[in-house]
């Protein structure tokens, strides 16, 4: 295991997924949004409503686009820089991704080419069905990914096999109906709408500002605040429930986030701010509300929320084990009819992981030292100060959306919009924040999944391919330049059509229409 | 209930059905590639390349996931062949996957500038985006052919022990060419049925040369295989077709008449490399005549029985291994576990159809040529 060839693949996944899910969110969120406003066209024939969903069609089209293309990455790189991990867990992760490409990333992608090209050559419902069956497919497909990552989290429905040297399924329904998935789709699904009826709400605030396409923005305005509010409702009440059920499985990503070295009497306080110390296992300074954590993570006042130095002292004790469990598996692997062998491993096999991670240290983990074994203990706990303000931040910008939303629900429903130019340039300004969140929220599920690439089943640096530093350098490279001139463009292109603005990209004044359409009616 | 169908059944209909996504990704997005490098050739002004363009612009977005489920179920169905692939031609997969980035944004963002050197890049990216994948895959399937220089750990990790530059041996090169010409046939004939006027007329003609080429190097393929001008690989011992996915059980030789040897035994099999050659040539022929549709149906069948070719030449080979045999990939021990790929069976059994509904329901809706008419009218999106 080459270490500089693990950080750079980390590296690598980490830039492409966090650059990726720039564009997925959005394209979940407007494809709903887009499906809303084509259904209010059907509904009430408006001219109005159809360009809204040309004009936000257009700018989802620039960013589906760059989804796609950032999405191509995400799928191979498994094969390319994580081949171990591939072959490890591809009987269960691969399933879901392929199923994802079947159930949802087909019709997505089928339907997008007519969402674009077939308003001439459809009916009105005929184009109405093509836009929800696109958002359907995107919505499927943040499904079935987020089943493949709750599967990383919370590695159920799966057993380890000597002869084939990976984990193997034993029941898919479990893989699919993982809590931990369940969850995460729902809060991941409403941080894509929150993030779509923010473009939308932040873009037309832009137009409000300036005087320009009241009309079209002012009904924009009102789709997005009440989806967007009803989202962040959802987003915060379902990032509660992913941390619930976090608590059941990941107990040290609670403690981490959570920055709680030693464990407390119940119910925990909860740290408002710290600023904790890695080295010295503590929290230099901390502002705690008492029982507030113990409420939030165990619903009980009486439930232990356990500290990181007792969970190291539990990974010991596993590694430990796993030892015992790693060495069975090697007397198996030398005589496969070493049944007492075989019964001690299937009996241990959840403890396996916690023997490998020593392989950082030792390839014959059998005679790891107890030095050893505590240094491995210790590689279980995440980054606690990236971990801790990464959760408070995202937390923080979760409230501060349904503030946004409700208050401006409240101007729309009392048609006041415009006349708060103040919150009209504070929505503006407010528009790159869901992404801030998103982002953070991967950091927390991601980051704070380490030394894991599967939770206590296969430790992230033993998942990487036998490539070289100068292979990954190169991919690295060609990303991180490719990656960033895209970037420029995709800005560019959004900031040229903000700017061109739905009445020049339409042809005709959409206010106007908006006008005489009332005054006809 | 995954048990109702042997093991050893489920790796072979695997087989065929990769082997079906596959062909149906060169079926489908083999013509948008072809278009796209064709588009310096048959496009001489920016509206006639926008011509091009319009005919593949509401399509190749779906056709696209014809390659990225391929991929997800090379992981699903057969995850050490993903693994060992994909990290083995390390270098060829990023210069396809640049290609691949740059292809998808090109499309929404050519006609985003009337600026001349704006379009010349993105036409400059399409060209790159059919070409570069056409090649590297055949590059890829010649090497296979030949065996790929890697072993397995005993952990089963994939470990490669070649080079980029030894994919480029004069085997791969053909192989890569022969990718690249019948690609340019398919997506020739493709702009014959969607296209008038002289976009059509340079179609037919590039088309044409390009598909006799493709049925050459077809054939140049298969005297240099039938003459053992490279190694095909025989399973000597060990490979149980009902046992489990464990690659070092069975011993390998290499043999090099072992490529011809399964249509030897099976003479079935032979239609897949005479509907190849046939397919090929009678797409030449037919493009420069009226009938459209037919001579896309006889490239496609052309396409389709090259690569079927390719496959049943290797069964029951995936990845050969030329420095240790015994680490060969083959269908027997290199697949899922019983129970994942009974799933993915009932899936596939499930969606392959409804896909293939759509799909078709979409083409129905955008069938008819694509004229200038149409063009300066515009189609509502960008």
């Amino acid at each position: 295991m080459n270490e500089t060839v693990v950080e750079l693949s980390r590296l690598q996944f980490a830039l492409t997924a966090y650059y990726h899910f720039l564009f997925v969110p959005l394209t979940i969120g407007l494809a709903v949004l887009l499906g809303v406003m084509e259904s209010v066209y059907v509904m009430t024939n408006r001219q109005i409503w159809k360009d809204m969903v040309k004009f936000w069609g257009l700018l989802f089209g620039i960013n589906f686009a760059m989804g796609v293309a950032t999405g191509i990455t995400m799928e191979f790189q498994f094969g390319t820089n994580w081949a171990y991990f591939s072959h490890y867990v591809g009987d269960i992760f691969g399933a879901p991704l392929a199923i994802e490409g079947l159930m949802a990333f087909f019709l997505e992608a089928t339907f997008i080419g007519l969402f674009f090209f077939g308003w001439d050559r459809l009916s009105k419902v005929g184009h109405l069905a093509v836009t929800w069956l696109m958002a359907l497919g995107s919505n499927f497909s943040a499904l079935w990914i987020l089943i493949a990552n709750g599967w990383m989290q919370n590695p159920v429905g799966a057993e380890f096999n000597a002869e084939t040297m990976r984990m193997e399924l034993t029941d898919f329904y479990e893989v699919i109906f993982n809590s931990v998935a369940q969850a995460k789709f729902v809060h991941t699904v409403s941080a894509g709408y929150v993030t779509g009826a923010m473009f939308v709400l932040s873009i037309s605030a832009f137009y409000l500002v300036r005087g320009r396409h009241v009309a079209f923005a002012k009904r924009s305005m009102t789709v997005a605040a009440s989806f967007g509010l009803a989202s962040a409702l959802s987003v915060v009440v379902l990032g509660d429930e992913s941390g619930y059920i976090a608590t059941e499985h990941q107990k040290m990503k609670i403690a981490a986030i959570e920055a709680e070295w030693e464990t407390h009497p119940p119910p925990a306080g909860l740290s408002l701010i710290a600023f904790p110390d890695m080295e010295a296992k503590k929290n230099n300074f901390e502002l705690k509300i008492p029982w507030l954590l113990g409420l939030m993570a165990t619903r009980s006042i009486n439930t232990e929320v356990p500290g990181i130095i007792d969970l190291v002292d539990d990974a010991k004790f596993r590694i430990r084990q796993g030892i015992d469990v790693y060495n069975a598996l090697q007397r198996l692997r030398a005589n496969p009819k070493d049944e007492v062998a075989r019964a001690e491993l299937k009996s241990g096999d959840k403890l396996l992981g916690y023997a490998l991670l020593l392989k950082r240290f030792r390839n014959d983990v059998e005679n790891a030292t107890p030095e050893e074994i505590d240094k491995a203990a210790w590689l279980t706990v995440p980054n606690v100060p990236v971990l801790f303000w990464s959760f408070r931040i995202m937390v923080g910008l979760g409230l501060y959306f349904i503030a946004l939303f409700a208050l401006a629900f409240w101007f729309a429903s009392r048609r006041e919009l415009e006349q708060h130019k103040w919150f009209m340039h504070v929505v503006l300004w407010s528009l790159p924040l869901p992404w801030i969140a998103s982002e953070l929220g991967w950091t927390v599920a991601e980051y704070g999944r380490q030394p894991w690439v599967i939770e206590g089943v296969l430790p992230t640096f033993m998942g990487v391919s036998s490539v070289s530093v100068a292979q990954v350098s190169f991919s690295l490279a060609g990303f991180v330049i490719f990656y960033t001139a895209l970037a420029v463009v995709d800005v560019w292109l959004m900031v040229k059509y903000i700017r061109l603005g739905p009445d020049k990209y339409l042809g005709h004044d959409t206010d106007l229409r908006a006008r005489s359409a009332a005054a006809a009616e | 209930m995954m048990e109702l169908i042997d093991y050893e059944v489920l790796k072979v209909i695997w087989w065929l059905l990769l082997g079906i996504l596959l062909i149906g990704f060169a079926l489908t997005d083999g013509f948008d590639m072809g278009a796209q490098m064709l588009l310096p050739a048959v496009g001489s002004s920016d509206k006639e390349r926008e011509q091009v363009l319009a005919t593949i612009k509401p399509v190749w977005e779906g056709n696209q996931v014809w390659f990225i489920v391929g991929g997800a179920t090379f992981f699903a169905a057969w995850p050490m062949v993903y693994a060992a692939a994909f990290s083995g031609f390390y270098i060829a997969m990023f210069i396809v996957l640049a290609a691949l980035i740059f292809r998808a944004v090109a499309f929404t963002f050519r006609g985003m500038s009337e600026d001349k050197n704006w379009r010349a890049f993105w036409d400059w990216s399409l060209f790159c985006g059919g070409f570069v994948p056409a090649l590297i895959f055949g590059v890829a399937v010649g090497n296979v052919l030949q065996g790929v220089p890697f072993h397995l750990t005993p952990a089963n990790l994939p470990v490669y022990e070649g080079s980029f530059f030894g994919l480029l041996n004069p085997f791969g090169l053909l192989a890569g060419l022969l990718s690249v010409t019948m690609i340019v046939l398919h997506g020739a004939s493709w702009l014959a049925v969607k296209t008038d006027g002289d976009v059509q007329k340079r179609a037919r003609e590039y088309g044409s040369r390009a598909g006799l080429v493709a049925a050459l190097l077809f054939a140049i393929a298969g005297i240099w295989v039938w003459v053992g001008g490279i190694n095909g690989y025989v399973i000597e011992s060990g490979a149980d077709p009902a046992g489990v996915a464990n690659p070092h059980a069975k011993t390998v030789i290499i043999d090099s008449g072992a490529w011809m040897a399964n249509f030897a035994n099976r003479s079935w099999m032979w239609v897949a490399p005479i509907m190849g050659i046939a397919g090929l040539v009678g797409a030449a022929l037919l493009i420069r005549g009226k009938s459209e549709v037919i001579c896309l149906l006889s490239s496609g069948a052309g396409v389709a029985g090259v690569i079927a070719t390719s496959g049943l030449a290797m069964f029951p080979f995936i990845m050969p291994s030329s420095t240790d045999p015994g680490s060969s990939l083959t269908v027997w021990d290199a697949s899922s576990s019983h129970l994942t790929l009974g799933i993915m069976l009932v899936v596939a059994v499930i969606f392959i159809p409804i896909i293939l509904i759509y799909t078709a329901w979409v083409y129905r809706v955008l069938r008819g040529k694509v004229n200038f008419k149409e063009l300066l009218k515009g189609s509502g999106g960008y």
